[in-house]
C-alpha cells in the first residue's frame, strides 16, 4: 500500500490523471463512433514523428542544463539538411542519408555555440534558451528568404527566390520511413521503418548514456562538485550534451518532415520545443533527471491525447475544445514541472 | 575614458539598437515628423504597459512574463464593456472595475506559481503565460455564449459559439486619449493618457519610498537577509507580481482603446511580447530598472519597429524580409539583454575571485621572501 | 565595568542531538555591563549553546533543552530569533547579515525602519507609510556615535571595507530599542589588527554605558584584554569560568584543549626516510580556507596531520593539491610535480582525495553506491569499462562495478541493502565509508582525508580511524589527514602541523603538550611574538 502512495507522489498526479484521461479516450472512441484501428496507427505514426525530438532533449536534462527550450537550434540544423539536399537534387534514401549527414555537421557546429554560450549564462539558463531559440529561428526566417535557393519546387513562384513557406518531400524521400516494410493489423497500419528509425536512435542514446563520457554526463547533471573532483570537465560535458541535444534535434526534426510530408521552414519551429518537452515531463522525467522510458512512454501519451482527443472530443461536442485541452495540458505540465520542489537530497 | 567603457560597457544593448536604429533610418525612407507623430502615439499607448515591468526586477524576480495574466484581465474588462454596450469613457471606467479584481487575483495567483519556481521565475512566468492562454481561450470560447450569456450580436462568433477572434472596439475606442487631445504642429498629443503616465510614474516614484517599496529592493537583493530581519519574503513576493499584474491591466485597457480593435486571444500575447523588449532595450537588466529605462526602451524599441522592417524590405528587395525582421529583433533584444546580463555577472564573480587570488599570491610572495 | 546587578543566568543547560550530548549542565551569570569571553574549541558547543540563547527553531526541533535561561531575573524561553530580539539579544553572526546595495543607515534600519504614515496606510496597511530617511539617519548616527567608530551613513555596504561592515552589524544591534545583551560570534576574524582593536574598543565603551557582551573569539589575547570573565566549553562542558584578571593565554590554551590524559601511543608504522609529498609555498584561494604560504614535507608511509581551528586554511590545503580551487606554489608526489588547478592530473599522480563536503562534493546522492564507489576510477583510470567495437567507445562494465562496490561493502562492513542502494539512503557513518571506498577504489599511493570523521556516530568513528590506520600499515598508503578534532590527530599521526591564518603555525608529535597545540591555534605560536610572554 506504501509503495503505491510513494509511487503515486514519485510518479505525480498529473501524470497519472492525463493516463486516465487517455485511456478513457480510448475506451470511448468506439462509443462515439470513431475507428479505434485508423486512430491507433495514428498514434503510432505520430509518436514516430515526435519521439526523436523528445528523446533529443534527454542529455541536456541528464547533464543538467535543464529543459532544452532552445530546440529549435537543432531543428534549424534539421531544415537546413533537407532544404540543402533537395536543393542539390537528392531524393530516396540517397536524399535522406546526405540531409542526415548534412543536419549533423550543422547540428555539431551549432549546439557547440550553443552550448558554449549556455556555459557562460549560467543561472537563468532555460529563458536564454527560450529566446536564443526564437531568435535564431527569426534570424534564419531572413536567411530562408536570401539564401541563394533557386530550384523550382522549393523556391516561391512569382519572386523565383525565398522558400515556400511548406516545400512538399513527396518527389524526395516522403514517407520513405514510414512506408519501409510497412504492414496492417487489423486495419491498423504500422509505419515499420519509423518505428525502427526510432528505436535506433533511442538505441544509439541508451548506449551513449552508458559510455564514459556518458557517465561523466550524469554525473555532472547529478553533482557537479563531485564530477569536478573525479577528474571531469563540467563544461565539456555540458557542451558534449548540448551537441547532442542539437543534433538529434536536427535528426528528429528530418524523421518529422518525412512522415508529414512537408518541409516547413520560417517560423514553424518557433514553438516545436514546448510539446517536446511537455511530452517528455508526462513522461515521467524531471527538469534534473529523464530516461529512455520517460521518452516513450511521454511521447506516446502525449501524442495519444493530441491525437484522440480531437477525434473523440469533436465528435461529440462538434467543436475545437481538444485545441484548448492541448495548451493546457502541455504548458501545465511544464508548469508542474518547474514548480515542483526538486528533491534536495538530505 | 574609463568613464567611456564603463559606460558603453553598462549600456551596451541600448547602444547597440541605437545604432541600428540610426542606421535604419535612412534606409526606411520615412520623414522625421512621420517617426515622431508615430512614436508620439505609440508611447501614449504602451509606455504604462512597460511600467508593469519595474517592481518584479526590483523584487528580483527578473521579467514578469507573467504579467500577460494582467493583460488577459484587461482584455475580460473590456468584452463585458463592449458586451454591455457602455460607450467611451465610462466602458474603460466598467472595462478597469472588471479587470483590476480579476487580476488581483490572477496576479495572487501567478506569486504564488513563482514562488514555487525560486531561481526560475522567468521560464515559469512565460509558461504561465501560455498556460493562461488555455484557460482564457476557454472562457472566451466555451463559458462566454454559455454560462455567461452574451448581449452584442457584434461580440459574438459568427456561429454562435464564444467571443469572436476579432473584437472592434469602436465604442470605447480613443475613450481616454480624446477626452483632451491637444494638437502641437503636426502632431495630436493625448493630454489625459499623458497625465495618467505621469500619475504612473509618481506613484512608482513613491512606492519606491514606501516601506513596501523598500522591502521589495532588500528582498530583491538578498532574500534569507531579508528573512532573517523579518521581512515576510513570500507575501513581499507577491505583492510585487500582484501590482505588476494589475499595472498591466490597466495598461492593456489603455494600449486597446488606442488601437481600436483586438484580436481576442492573441493580443495579451502581443503585451508580453513586447513590454520586455522594451525594458530591457532601455538599459534594464533582470536584476535593476528604472523609470529612465522605460522611457528609453518604449521609444527606442518603437523606432525599431517602425524603421526597421522597411530598412529591411528596402535592403533586401523583399517585404517579408522586413516582417521577420522585427520579430527578430524583439526576440534578439531579449536574448542579447538577457545573456550579456548573465554573461556579466559571471564575468564580474571571475574577477572578483581573481582579485582575491591576486592578493594571496602577492601576500604569499611576501611571505616567501620573509 | 561590571555594574555588579545580574542580567543573565544561565542554569543547567543541556542539550542532545539524536543520543549525542553536546552541551551538559552548563551553568553561568552575566552581570549588566560585563563582558564574558567564551571559548572552546569547534564542536565544544559554542554554537548550539548561542543557537539556545536565541530560540533557533533548529532547537525545538531537535527535541527542545533542558535547563532555564533567566533574563533580568524572570525566566524565558524563546520561541524563535524574534522574541530574543524583543528581549534585548542582539547578535552578530560570523557571516554578514547585510544588503549589499544599501547604504549604512538602510542596513541598520534593516525591517526597523523610520515610517511616517500616510492615507494609503488606512486603506493598505503599514507598510505603505513613507520611510522616514531624515529620522533613519539620525538614529544610524546616534548608534555608529555609540559605538564610537568612524562610519559614512550614506555609504553603500558593496563599497565598504570588511571592518566597516563588521561595525555596521553591531550598530544595527545596539540600534535596537533596550537592547541589553550582546552576542559577537568571531566579530574579529575578517578584521585587521588595527580593525580588531578599535572594535576592542567599542565593547569597552558599550560595556560602560550597561550592554552586556558575549563576546566568542579564537583570538585568546583579545578575549584577556577586553572580557571581565572567562567562560571555557570544552566537550559540552563548562571546564573553568573565572575572572579574567591574572590568566595568561597559556592558561586558558591548556583548558581549552585540555585533556591531561595521555593520548594512548597507537601502534604506528613505521614510515620511510624519503620525502613522499613536497609542498612549498602552496596559496590556494578556497573561499573561507584561503591557504596563504603554507610548505611541508610528509615522508613515506608517514600519517600527517593537519589541525587548526575552522576558517584558518586547513581544508584549503588538500582541495588546492586536489585542484578544487585555484592554488599556487609547488607541490610534488614521489618526486614527481603535481599539476595544480587539475583535478585529473592530480588524480593521475596516485593522489586520492576525502572531502570534508560529503554531501557536497564526496557523493553522487542520487545514485547508487556502484556508481560513487566506481566512477572516479572510471573517470581518471579508464577502469571499470568494456570496449566496443574493437575500442571505439566503451560502455559501463556494470559487472566490474558491482564486484568493486561488493568488494567494499565486505571489507569495509558498509551497511546497506545492497550495491543499487542509493548514497543518500544511507548513514553519514557509512556515506564515509563509500567516500573512502571511493578513494581506495583509485589504488593510491598518497590520500588525503578531510575531517573524516565530522557529524559520524562513534562506532563508525573508529571503525573509519581504523581502517585508514590498517590501510597505512598494510599497503605503505602515505596520508595527509585534516581534522578539526585535535585529539583524533593526536591519537593517529606521526606528526601534527597546525594551521593558523592560512600558515603552518607549527608541527608537533603527537606526544607534545596539548597546551602547546593550544597556543598555536591561538596564533601565538614560536613564530608570532603575541602577548604570550
Amino acid at each position: 500500500m506504501s509503495s503505491i502512495k510513494t509511487f503515486i507522489a514519485d510518479f505525480g498526479w498529473p501524470r497519472i490523471i492525463i493516463a486516465l484521461f487517455l485511456l478513457s479516450l480510448f475506451v470511448a472512441a468506439p462509443i462515439v463512433g470513431v475507428d479505434l484501428g485508423a486512430s491507433i496507427g495514428d498514434v503510432l505514426n505520430r509518436f514516430g514523428q515526435n519521439a526523436i525530438m523528445v528523446l533529443a532533449l534527454v542529455p541536456m536534462v541528464q547533464s543538467g542544463c535543464g529543459l532544452n527550450f532552445g530546440l529549435p537550434i537543432g531543428i534549424l540544423a534539421g531544415l537546413l539538411g533537407s532544404t540543402i539536399t533537395m536543393q542539390l537534387g537528392l531524393t530516396g534514401l540517397t536524399g535522406l542519408l546526405v540531409a542526415i549527414l548534412i543536419t549533423i555537421v550543422f547540428g555539431v557546429i551549432f549546439g557547440y555555440l550553443y552550448g558554449k554560450l549556455l556555459n557562460n549564462v549560467k543561472g537563468e539558463e532555460m529563458t536564454i534558451a527560450m529566446y536564443v531559440g526564437f531568435s535564431a529561428v527569426m534570424l534564419f526566417s531572413i536567411l530562408w528568404l536570401v539564401l541563394p535557393f533557386n530550384k523550382a519546387d522549393l523556391v516561391m513562384g512569382y519572386a523565383g527566390e525565398g522558400l515556400r513557406r511548406s516545400i512538399a518531400l513527396e518527389d524526395y524521400w516522403g514517407k520513405l520511413l514510414n512506408n519501409f516494410g510497412q504492414f496492417s493489423i487489423g486495419g491498423t497500419p504500422i509505419p515499420t521503418g519509423l518505428l525502427l528509425f526510432v528505436g535506433l536512435c533511442v538505441f544509439f542514446v541508451y548506449v551513449f548514456m552508458r559510455t564514459r563520457t556518458g557517465t561523466a554526463m550524469t554525473a555532472v547533471g547529478s553533482n557537479p562538485d563531485f564530477a569536478r573532483a573525479s577528474g571531469v570537465s563540467v563544461e565539456r560535458m555540458r557542451t558534449v550534451s548540448t551537441v547532442v541535444s542539437t543534433v538529434l534535434g536536427g535528426i528528429g526534426i528530418l524523421a518529422y518532415q518525412q512522415s508529414f510530408g512537408w518541409v516547413q521552414v520560417y517560423d514553424a519551429p518557433l514553438f516545436m520545443a514546448f510539446p517536446a518537452v511537455s511530452a517528455l515531463l508526462i513522461g515521467g522525467a524531471s527538469v534534473t533527471k529523464a530516461s529512455m522510458v520517460n521518452v516513450v512512454l511521454g511521447t506516446f501519451l502525449f501524442q495519444g491525447i493530441l491525437t484522440m482527443t480531437p477525434s473523440v472530443i469533436n465528435n461529440v461536442l462538434k467543436n475545437e475544445l481538444s485545441e484548448v485541452i492541448r495548451i493546457i495540458v502541455t504548458n501545465g505540465m511544464i508548469i508542474y514541472a518547474l514548480t515542483r520542489k526538486t528533491k534536495v537530497a538530505k | 575614458m574609463r568613464n567611456v567603457k564603463s559606460f558603453v560597457a553598462d549600456n551596451i544593448v541600448t547602444l547597440i539598437f541605437l545604432t541600428i536604429t540610426i542606421i535604419a533610418i535612412p534606409f526606411s525612407g520615412l520623414s522625421g515628423s512621420y517617426i515622431i507623430s508615430n512614436l508620439i502615439d505609440r508611447f501614449a499607448r504602451s509606455s504604462f504597459l512597460v511600467f508593469a515591468l519595474i517592481l518584479p526586477i526590483m523584487a528580483g524576480m527578473g521579467i514578469n512574463f507573467a504579467m500577460v495574466l494582467g493583460a488577459t484581465a484587461g482584455q475580460i474588462g473590456l468584452i463585458f464593456a463592449v458586451d454591455h454596450n457602455i460607450m467611451g469613457t465610462e466602458g474603460l471606467i466598467l472595462a478597469t472595475l472588471v479587470g483590476i479584481p480579476l487580476s488581483v487575483g490572477l496576479g495572487w495567483f501567478s506569486g504564488q506559481v513563482l514562488n514555487r519556481a525560486r531561481g526560475r521565475e522567468m521560464v515559469t512566468g512565460f509558461i504561465l503565460g501560455y498556460f493562461m492562454d488555455g484557460i482564457y481561450q476557454f472562457f472566451g470560447l466555451y463559458i462566454m455564449g454559455w454560462l455567461i450569456p452574451i448581449r452584442t450580436a457584434q461580440v459574438m462568433q459568427i456561429d454562435g459559439g464564444g467571443v469572436r477572434n476579432t473584437l472592434a472596439l469602436e465604442s470605447v475606442r480613443g475613450g481616454l486619449d480624446k477626452i483632451v487631445s491637444l494638437k502641437v504642429g503636426p502632431f495630436s498629443i493625448p493630454v489625459v493618457t499623458f497625465a495618467v503616465i505621469a500619475v504612473l510614474c509618481l506613484f512608482i516614484i513613491w512606492f519606491r519610498r514606501t516601506k513596501l517599496g523598500q522591502d521589495m529592493r532588500a528582498i530583491g537583493q538578498e532574500q534569507g537577509i531579508s528573512h532573517a530581519a523579518g521581512i515576510n519574503v513570500d507575501r513581499t513576493r507577491i505583492l510585487a507580481i500582484v501590482i505588476s499584474t494589475v499595472l498591466a491591466c490597466i495598461g492593456q485597457i489603455i494600449y486597446l482603446q488606442n488601437l481600436g480593435n483586438m484580436f481576442t486571444y492573441t493580443s495579451q500575447r502581443q503585451a508580453g511580447y513586447y513590454a520586455a523588449a522594451a525594458i530591457l532595450v532601455g538599459g534594464a537588466t533582470v536584476s535593476k530598472a528604472s523609470i529612465k529605462n522605460v522611457f528609453i526602451g518604449v521609444f527606442l524599441v518603437h523606432a525599431l519597429y517602425i524603421t526597421t522592417p522597411l530598412a529591411g524590405k528596402a535592403l533586401f528587395k523583399s517585404a517579408m524580409v522586413g516582417q521577420y525582421m522585427s520579430d527578430f529583433i524583439n526576440y534578439g533584444i531579449i536574448a542579447s539583454a538577457l545573456v550579456l546580463h548573465a554573461w556579466k555577472n559571471k564575468r564580474a564573480a571571475d574577477l572578483a575571485r581573481a582579485g582575491l587570488r591576486m592578493s594571496a599570491e602577492a601576500q604569499a610572495a611576501a611571505g616567501g621572501v620573509a | 565595568m561590571s555594574t555588579g546587578t545580574r542580567l543573565l543566568s544561565l542554569r543547567g543547560i543541556s542539550k542532545e542531538f539524536y543520543g549525542n550530548v553536546v552541551l551538559e549542565d552548563i551553568s553561568f551569570d552575566l552581570d549588566r555591563g560585563q563582558i564574558i569571553g567564551l571559548v572552546g574549541e569547534n564542536g565544544a558547543g559554542k554554537t548550539t549553546l548561542m543557537r539556545i540563547l536565541f530560540g533557533m527553531p533548529v532547537i525545538a526541533e531537535t527535541g527542545g533543552f533542558n535547563g532555564t535561561i533567566e533574563l533580568d531575573g524572570q525566566p524565558v524561553a524563546f520561541k524563535t530569533p524574534f522574541d530574543a530580539l524583543d528581549a534585548g539579544i542582539g547578535m552578530v553572526h560570523q557571516e554578514f547579515s547585510l544588503i549589499p546595495g544599501f547604504s549604512t543607515t538602510e542596513n541598520i534600519a534593516l525591517n526597523r525602519e523610520s515610517l511616517k504614515t500616510n492615507f494609503a496606510c488606512d486603506i493598505f496597511g503599514k507598510r505603505m507609510s513613507v520611510l522616514d530617511r531624515v529620522t533613519m539617519r539620525e538614529r544610524a548616527v546616534k548608534a555608529i556615535h555609540t559605538l564610537g567608530v568612524k562610519l559614512d551613513p550614506d555609504m553603500l555596504v558593496s563599497e565598504m571595507p570588511v571592518g566597516h561592515k563588521q561595525f555596521t552589524e553591531i550598530a544595527r544591534e545596539i540600534d535596537r530599542k533596550n537592547v541589553k545583551l550582546l552576542v559577537l560570534d568571531e566579530p574579529t576574524a575578517v578584521l585587521t589588527e588595527t580593525e580588531a582593536e578599535v572594535l576592542l574598543s567599542s565593547m569597552r565603551a558599550l560595556a560602560a554605558q550597561g550592554i552586556s557582551i558575549i563576546f566568542i573569539s579564537h583570538r585568546l589575547h583579545e578575549i584577556t584584554k577586553v572580557a571581565d570573565k572567562i567562560v571555557v566549553l570544552r566537550d559540552g562542558k563548562i571546564v573553568k569560568d573565572v575572572p579574567v584578571a591574572g590568566v595568561s593565554v597559556q592558561d586558558i590554551a591548556a583548558w581549552m584543549v585540555g585533556r591531561d590524559v595521555k593520548t594512548k601511543a597507537a601502534h604506528l608504522s613505521v614510515c620511510k626516510d624519503s620525502v613522499y609529498l613536497n609542498v612549498e609555498h602552496l596559496w590556494v584561494d578556497m573561499p573561507g580556507e584561503t591557504v596563504r604560504d603554507v610548505s611541508f614535507q610528509v615522508m613515506e608511509g608517514e600519517i600527517f596531520g593537519i589541525g587548526g581551528l575552522a576558517g584558518q586554511g586547513k581544508l584549503g590545503i588538500a582541495n588546492g593539491v586536489m585542484g578544487l580551487f585555484p592554488a599556487g606554489g609547488q607541490v610534488t608526489v614521489g618526486g614527481q610535480d603535481v599539476i595544480l588547478n587539475n583535478p585529473h592530473a592530480a588524480l593521475n599522480s596516485d593522489i586520492a582525495f576525502v572531502s570534508e563536503d560529503r554531501r557536497g562534493v564526496g557523493l553522487l546522492l542520487d545514485e547508487s553506491l556502484e556508481w560513487n564507489i566506481a566512477f572516479t576510477a572510471m573517470q581518471a583510470k579508464r577502469q571499470h569499462l568494456i570496449p566496443v567495437l574493437g575500442g571505439l567507445f566503451s560502455v559501463r562494465d556494470e559487472k566490474s562495478m558491482k564486484a568493486l562496490a561488493l568488494e567494499y561493502i565486505e571489507s569495509l562492513e558498509i551497511r546497506c541493502t545492497g550495491p543499487r542502494q542509493r548514497a543518500k539512503e544511507l548513514s553519514g557513518g557509512n556515506q564515509q565509508k563509500i567516500c573512502l571506498a571511493k578513494a581506495f577504489a583509485l589504488k593510491p599511493k598518497l590520500l588525503f582525508v578531510s575531517e573524516p570523521t565530522r557529524g559520524i556516530d562513534v562506532g563508525a568513528k573508529a571503525i573509519v580511524l581504523e581502517t585508514l590506520r590498517a590501510y597505512n600499515r598494510d599497503y605503505g598508503m602515505t596520508i595527509v589527514m585534516i581534522s578539526s578534532e585535535l585529539e583524533e590527530l593526536r591519537s593517529i599521526c606521526h606528526r601534527v602541523a597546525i594551521v593558523d591564518e592560512g600558515k603552518i603555525a607549527g608541527i608537533l608529535p603527537p606526544t607534545a603538550d596539548v597546551a602547546q597545540f593550544g597556543l598555536l591555534m591561538s596564533g601565538l605560536g614560536a613564530g608570532k611574538n603575541g602577548d604570550a610572554a
